[in-house]
């Protein structure tokens, strides 16, 4: 158990590595640098030369590359988990995870041959952000801190906690939706300025593109304001709790990053490298927001207590991987 | 709401399998043969004696073209020719070139598509033409001199979007376009672009007649064996819109029609 939990703290680390290519790709606009698919043109893509990898088919090419390497990672990890892990949920979740990463490589082969219709194109993001929080998860229930069980106290006898905390991952998921039409309606820079849009507090005149654009900022607004209260609420009421207190500071520092980069890419003019740390640092947050979601929700998984043996000095130091590496 | 989530997933998985059976063919289908005449226009187009000559100016300074960096691909540093960007092409007489000028309405009848194939080259990693028309049903004829890849990708609005690739040196294809596309509202003619080198990109305007020209760097162009009549004549530039001018022709005479584009 604990070579597979390392295992997926690599699946976790190729994954983000996806997002960023994955996120090259529509920063750079060579989603269609390369025309066919599943062939690179027209050769296995395995077996398509380095040397041509040019231009745009550096990223798109390379997103593939690392897109196959890690939909291979994902068939280890579900062979794995069906062997070796005792609880039939997080098996389950591992075969999840492997229907996940199988319809993410169908979906972005759709978008290339129908030239990236945007309800292809943002669903592949989507789906990008879920697959990616299913490895982290699975990267924490494998950990040794949450086999020791809970904690303490939990979701039970806070409710607002419990409450906050499912919320927070629902908010940005649904402000990472946003942000995905804004990019694949080509909307990133639909209101010009920063702060303010258009000089106003609120757009003076307004199109499709504008108006989802503001979505995406108010959406800002409502992330950093929940984050932030999950946090000061944990550290107000629950300031031992170091399992939950962590990953909520990570996640109110990974939001305020969040935020300045977003005002980064536009007053940049969407600068490729600014614009795609920006879908990475969101794809962080998302992840750790769900890893503090399940955390303070401990107590209701079905191996709540299940693992009885004593904590160890090592499990009282709650998985520090994955939140650091999510 | 685990197994919830599952089966969510799963279902995504069984629409993405089925859309991708239906899609798995590798270039999608483009190139669509005309129609012949429209239902208005069944008589045969008439040809004639008469001319709309004149020229296309650009007022002012020009912007400066600036030096594409090819540095992304090794081969089209090697293989560049001509490095500037082409969006103002201006003459020393202040001519405008890659104007698209052409007879926008006044023409009635169906002509049909001219059978000489016009050549769209990728060479030195950039289009040649920069601009040009075509006829509905006449063959373009897309070529790929460089020694990289290309991927040939046009974004019209009205007719079908293709994205075609051209990884061999020496590779050729033909397309046709079935509508009519000139600048529609505003918007580009049929853009082609290549996303493996981002700054390559033409322009095509398709028409249901002869009566087109794209101009050089002296501005001039010359609108030959037209019918006597009264027209609308369209000058289109990928930066600067299109404009129009209303104009009447009498039998083997020439009318002279002039268009100034200012900059902004
Ligand atoms: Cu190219």
């Amino acid at each position: 158990m604990r070579w597979l939990h390392f295992y997926l703290r690599f699946v976790v680390a190729a994954s983000l590595l996806l997002i960023v290519a994955g996120g090259l790709v529509t920063s750079t606009g060579s989603g269609l640098a390369v025309p066919d698919w599943p062939n690179t043109y027209g050769t296995f893509m395995f077996a398509f030369p380095f040397s041509q990898m040019v231009g745009g088919i550096f990223y798109e090419h390379g997103h593939r590359l690392i897109a196959s390497t890690v939909g291979l990672l994902t068939i280890g990890l579900a062979v794995w988990l069906a062997r070796i892990e005792p609880r039939r949920w997080v098996r389950r979740l591992g075969w999840t995870a492997l229907a996940a990463v199988v319809t993410q490589g169908l979906l972005g082969g759709i978008t290339v041959l129908y030239f990236l219709p945007a309800p292809v194109s943002i669903s592949h993001a989507g789906l990008a952000q879920i697959f990616f929080a299913l490895v982290v998860s699975l990267t924490l229930f494998t950990s040794p801190g949450w086999r020791t069980g809970p904690g303490g106290y939990g979701a039970r006898s806070d409710p607002v906690l419990a409450r906050l905390a499912l919320a927070a991952p629902a908010v940005i998921y649904g402000q990472i939706l946003i942000g995905a039409t804004m990019r694949h309606t080509g909307a990133g820079l639909a209101i010009p300025d920063f702060p303010l849009a258009f000089g106003h507090l609120v757009p003076p005149q307004w199109t499709t593109g504008i108006a989802i654009h503001f979505a995406h900022r108010v959406g800002a607004v409502a992330v950093t304001a929940m984050v932030l209260a999950t946090a000061g609420h944990l550290l107000f009421h629950h300031p031992g709790r170091r399992e939950l207190t962590r990953p909520a500071l990570l996640l109110s520092a990974l939001v305020l990053v969040q935020v300045g980069l977003g005002a980064w890419t536009v007053l940049s003019g969407r600068q490729v490298a600014v614009n795609t740390a920006h879908v990475a640092v969101g794809a962080a947050a998302f992840a750790a927001s769900v890893v503090l979601a399940l955390r303070v929700h401990r107590e209701r998984f079905a191996d709540a207590g299940a693992d009885v043996r004593p904590a160890s000095s090592d499990a009282a130091e709650p998985i520090a991987g994955s939140e650091a590496r999510a | 709401m685990r197994h919830r989530t599952f089966w969510i997933l799963v279902s995504l998985a069984a629409i993405a399998v089925a859309g991708a059976c239906n899609s798995r063919s590798d270039v999608p289908p483009v190139s669509i043969v005309p129609e012949g005449g429209g239902a208005a226009a069944n008589a045969v187009g008439a040809t004639g004696t008469s001319t709309v000559s004149g020229s296309i100016t650009f007022e002012g300074e020009p912007p400066a073209p600036e030096t594409i960096r090819m540095n992304s691909d090794p081969v089209c540093v090697k293989e560049a020719t001509n490095t500037e960007t082409e969006y103002y092409v201006v003459g020393d007489g202040g001519g405008l070139g890659n104007v698209f000028v052409y007879v926008k309405e006044g023409l009635s009848g169906s002509y049909s598509a001219s059978g000489e194939t016009i050549v769209l080259d990728q060479q030195g990693c950039r289009y040649t033409p920069h601009v040009f028309g075509v006829q509905v049903g006449q063959t373009v004829q897309i070529t790929n001199s460089d020694p990289t890849l290309h991927n040939i990708h046009a974004t019209p609005a009205v007719n079908a979007e293709f994205n075609t690739g051209q990884p061999i040196q020496g590779m050729s294809m033909e397309r046709t376009f079935d509508q009519v596309e000139v600048a529609p509202d505003g918007s580009p003619m049929v853009p082609f672009k290549c996303d493996v080198h981002g700054w390559m990109n033409a322009y095509v305007g398709v028409l249901d007649h002869p009566y087109f020209v794209t101009t050089g760097p002296d501005g001039a162009f010359d609108i030959g064996n037209l019918p006597a009549g009264n027209y609308v004549i369209a000058a289109w530039h990928e930066m600067l819109g299109e404009q129009t001018q209303n104009v009447t022709v009498g039998d083997g005479a020439t009318a002279n029609v002039s268009f100034t584009f200012t900059a902004g």
